[in-house]
């Protein structure tokens, strides 16, 4: 058993330096075509790169907020401009003694990233449209700005931009500073994108509410990228006034973030060898055809409606051929709970959750109306009753997505406080979804990666930068996933595409992802619907398993058998009360709920 | 100066409020926020000076036509961009249809109009000082539209089957309604109230492609502080952003009051997220 685990793990590293090297063999080439470029010794296909590598660190910052958090930041060229006036303005003496080009240049990134937090802030509340709209008229305000603001940018003069001094002087010294930048733009996003913060934010874009269930603390996350991506829009800025040797108002246009957008949205959503493709080609596109200049605004819009009406998955999505090839037709999922031991490791000893009194309304509708129950660490309690009954909406406020009215939780005799889900997963509280609440387009692995989100040490700076600590998390997170993986008996589909899989494959990922956590309390939202009778049975043997291991599991299911097969201890509720309490004995022989809920 | 503000506030506001209803309608008809609104703005205003300086139209032959261009416009923004992402509304992708096409339309534009702002003609021989038809040309607009809509809404049956599609399209489906026939009148009707808003403010806008972005945003604002689908909140809103951003213009300069109405509507959205008037939103899990 131990072997197939260990076996499993080692398959999802990658096979090997082969692997590697494979995924690796794209940028290996670029990094080659850019070293060697000067040796063509064409100024003109030298402008034309500095500007895709210029372009290229804004982007790759943008990849993070746009393609992995899936935020509609359209009008980033703001973030260009401002580095850009920064940076020239300090370098020209416009704002005290003249600075020196390269600290400018720091200076122009420090302004990206206090904007960038900034334009940020409304998406931690608002909803897709508002934040979009917020960043174009950001876009708008800055180009405002620059056009009255004439003693720091000159009006509709411009100003020059600045000028860097050995080693990176104008001409092809030049060109390998910015080739430099943007390699390592590449490799730092590539790093973020790789590790926890990458998976976390895939997972804010697509499935909010199960990340903030992980543990995944959106705002300061987002906050932390949307600094990146404004400290490197601001540096592409500086670059750029450097290419341009004279900036004026007009060289910032709208166009230009429509460009930024589109070259990722061509490259695919959470990928970024795609984008960077993506933003070469279309950087480069309009000066091989010429006529085409003028309107190649128009060309980019009509790309992006393109893009967004029939492949909204880009570029990276019809190369990901390994997603293509089928999957076996009649699966089975063997779950193996003897591996229980290994994935839930010590137990953090008698958990009990109490709620007493517990009331919630929606409006007139009284969803829960005092409600007291107790789950207990070692015990499987089920909890059921009619639809509407209050069920879910209990685990809502278990799990701190609801705020009650009134009441008491509790967790271990201290309180737990209402609201907050990201607090919950440390306290050692997982759950699942009435629907599942994947990523669909992270692998399965990945998916359940995520669970593991609280027990990662490395910092956002470390993974940034991958050093050891961050590699450590990421080996052992890998490993643990594997495992739980392997005991839900999913191991084989670990690194297909989760929108591939069958529904009740779903829920036992769910599940894998929830024991990532090695839960205190485990609860499920009808893990059962949609399984056939035999997944069922073995469900019910894996959940027995998990609170046998000391976890205390609350169980909402409307499946009678299960629930009489498995559970310790049951309550029934109706209405948002409880109409009775006790062991699936007492409950079967309950007047009331047979004629109320369980039929005769 | 206090005759400025308030004329060029209010005349100004009168625009981005007509622009927010323009939103509001779109809104309320297929739960899509469409980026056209600003687009329908700055057309209104270059096809009016096209079909009257350029064309040598009489004005009311040329309203008629731009409001027709309007309609067309809403009608093609729905078949073409709206439509086809209903389904998938709740993927933060789908935002951006309607964008591609405000930016090629604003693109053919700058290149068959040109990107220099030009002049609107004079409509009426009447009017100087405060009651100067470039000021209350707007105003009156965006009376009528608030008026003609309130009575479409609560009056008329059309104007109810508008609303049931807004409260709950699934519901209004189910009970017989011809919900995109609705949805196609409703961007219709939206062009034309752009499309209005841009050739009675034009005189003041001028006729000027990159009017679109600035539309879009400020036409947005009082969306965004009145709450989404509310028509009286757009025009309150509409008209307080006129003349929060005149007076600052006068009090602090033309760089400050830009930045002072993005302040003020960051702060709001970030205290307020369903805008000053707006009801809490619905349950997530």
């Amino acid at each position: 058993m131990t072997d197939t685990t260990a076996s499993a793990a080692a398959r999802a590293t990658g096979s090997g330096w082969l692997g590697k090297l494979e995924g690796k063999i794209s940028w290996i080439l670029l990094g080659l075509v850019g070293v060697a470029l000067p040796l063509l010794d064409d100024s003109y296909i030298g402008v034309i790169a500095q500007r895709a590598y210029i372009y290229w660190v804004l982007s790759a910052g943008l990849n993070l907020v746009v393609g992995y958090a899936g935020q509609i930041a359209i009008g980033w060229v703001s973030m260009l401009t401002l580095g850009a006036y920064t940076t020239a303005a300090l370098a020209a003496g416009r704002v005290g003694p003249e600075w020196n080009s390269y600290l400018a240049l720091i200076a122009g990134g420090v302004m990206g990233a206090a904007f960038g937090v900034i334009v940020g802030l409304p998406a931690l509340r608002l909803r897709t449209f508002y934040f979009a709209m917020t960043t174009l008229g950001f876009a708008t305000i800055v180009t405002q700005v620059a056009l009255a603001w004439k003693d720091i940018t000159g009006g509709g003069v411009g100003t020059p931009g600045p000028v860097f001094s050995w080693p990176f002087e104008p001409g092809w010294g030049f060109y390998y500073f910015c080739f430099i930048l943007a390699a390592v733009s590449t490799w730092i996003t590539a790093n973020i994108g790789s590790s926890r913060y990458g998976r976390a934010l895939v997972a804010i874009r697509d499935a909010e509410v199960a990340a903030e269930a992980s543990g995944i603390a959106k705002p300061r996350l987002l906050m932390l990228v949307f600094l990146l991506a404004g400290a490197m829009g601001g540096i592409a800025g500086g670059l750029f006034a450097s290419l341009q040797s004279y900036i004026t108002p007009d060289a910032f246009t709208f166009e230009m973030s429509v460009l930024f957008f589109i070259g990722i949205l061509i490259g695919g959503r959470g990928s970024i060898l795609g984008p960077a493709l993506g933003t070469i080609i279309l950087t480069a596109l309009p000066e091989f055809a010429a006529p085409l200049v003028q309107w190649s605004t128009f060309l980019y819009a009509s790309l992006l409606l393109l893009i967004v009406l029939v492949i909204p998955g880009g570029i990276a999505d019809l190369l990901d051929y390994k997603n293509r090839r089928p999957l076996e037709q009649h699966r089975e999922i063997v779950p193996r709970p003897e591996l229980l031991a290994r994935v839930l490791g010590e137990q953090r000893g008698e958990t009990l959750i109490t709620l007493k009194g517990i009331a919630l309304h929606f409006g007139g509708v009284k969803a829960i109306d005092g409600l007291d129950l107790e789950i207990r660490g070692g015990e499987v309690h089920g909890l059921i009753g009619p639809n509407g009954s209050g069920k879910t909406t209990t685990l809502n406020v278990i799990s701190g997505y609801y705020r009650p009215h009134n009441g008491t939780l509790k967790l271990d005799g201290v309180d737990l406080p209402f609201e907050q889900p990201h607090l919950r997963a440390e306290r050692g509280i997982a759950r699942t979804f009435q629907t599942p609440r994947l990523v669909g387009a992270a692998s399965v692995l990945e998916n359940v990666m995520i669970g593991g989100m609280v027990q990662g040490r490395a910092t956002f700076t470390e993974a940034m930068l991958n050093l050891p600590r961050h590699r450590r998390d990421e080996k052992e997170m890998t490993e643990a996933a594997m495992l739980a993986l392997s005991t839900v008996g999913l191991e084989g589909l670990a690194h297909v595409r989760a929108d591939r899989l069958q529904h009740s494959e779903l829920r036992f990922v769910e599940i894998a992802r929830a024991l990532m956590l090695q839960p205190a309390c485990l609860m499920l939202d009808e893990p059962a619907a949609g399984l056939s009778a035999d997944e069922i049975i073995r469900l019910g043997g894996l959940i027995k398993a998990v609170s046998r291991a000391g976890t205390a599991v609350l169980l909402v299911e409307h499946h009678a058998d299960l629930i009489f097969d498995i559970c310790d201890r049951v309550t029934v509720l109706n209405l948002g009360k409880v109409l009775a309490a006790g062991t699936p004995a007492e409950i079967r022989s309950h007047r009331e709920v047979v004629s109320a809920y369980l039929g005769a | 100066m206090f005759q400025s503000i308030v004329s060029y506030g209010l005349a100004v506001g009168a625009v981005y409020a007509l622009i927010g209803i323009t939103y509001n309608v779109m809104f309320s008809a297929s739960r899509v926020f469409s980026f056209t609104a600003g687009m329908l703005g700055m057309l209104g205003g270059v096809l009016g000076a096209l079909f009257i300086n350029k064309m040598g139209m009489n004005a009311i032959l040329a309203f008629v036509l731009v409001l027709g261009c309007g309609a067309v416009l809403g009608l093609v923004t729905e078949i073409l961009t709206v439509r086809p992402v209903l389904k998938s509304i709740e993927q933060h992708l789908y935002v951006l249809s309607t964008l591609a096409f405000a930016l090629m339309v604003q693109q053919v534009t700058a290149i068959e109009w040109g990107t220099e702002a030009q002049p609107f003609p004079t409509l009426l021989p009447a009017g100087e000082g405060w009651l100067d038809q470039k000021f209350w040309l707007p105003m009156l607009a965006c009376a009528f539209t608030i008026g003609g809509l309130e009575f479409l809404y609560r009056k008329t049956l059309i104007g109810r089957a508008f609303l049931a599609i807004a409260e709950d399209s699934y519901a209004a489906r189910a009970l017989g309604l011809p919900e995109t026939r609705l949805r196609m009148a409703s961007y219709a009707l939206a062009g034309m109230i752009g499309a209005l808003a841009g050739f009675t403010g034009a005189q003041m806008l001028l006729a000027y492609f990159g009017n679109q972005a600035i539309l879009n945003f400020y036409g947005f604002v009082p969306v965004a502080l009145g709450g989404m689908g509310s028509n009286r909140g757009a025009v309150i809103g509409g008209l307080a952003l006129g003349l929060f951003q005149q007076a600052a213009n006068f009090l602090v300069g033309g760089i400050f009051a830009a930045v002072a109405v993005f302040a003020v509507f960051i702060v709001v959205l970030l205290l307020r997220p369903e805008g000053l008037a707006g009801a809490a939103t619905a349950r997530r899990v």
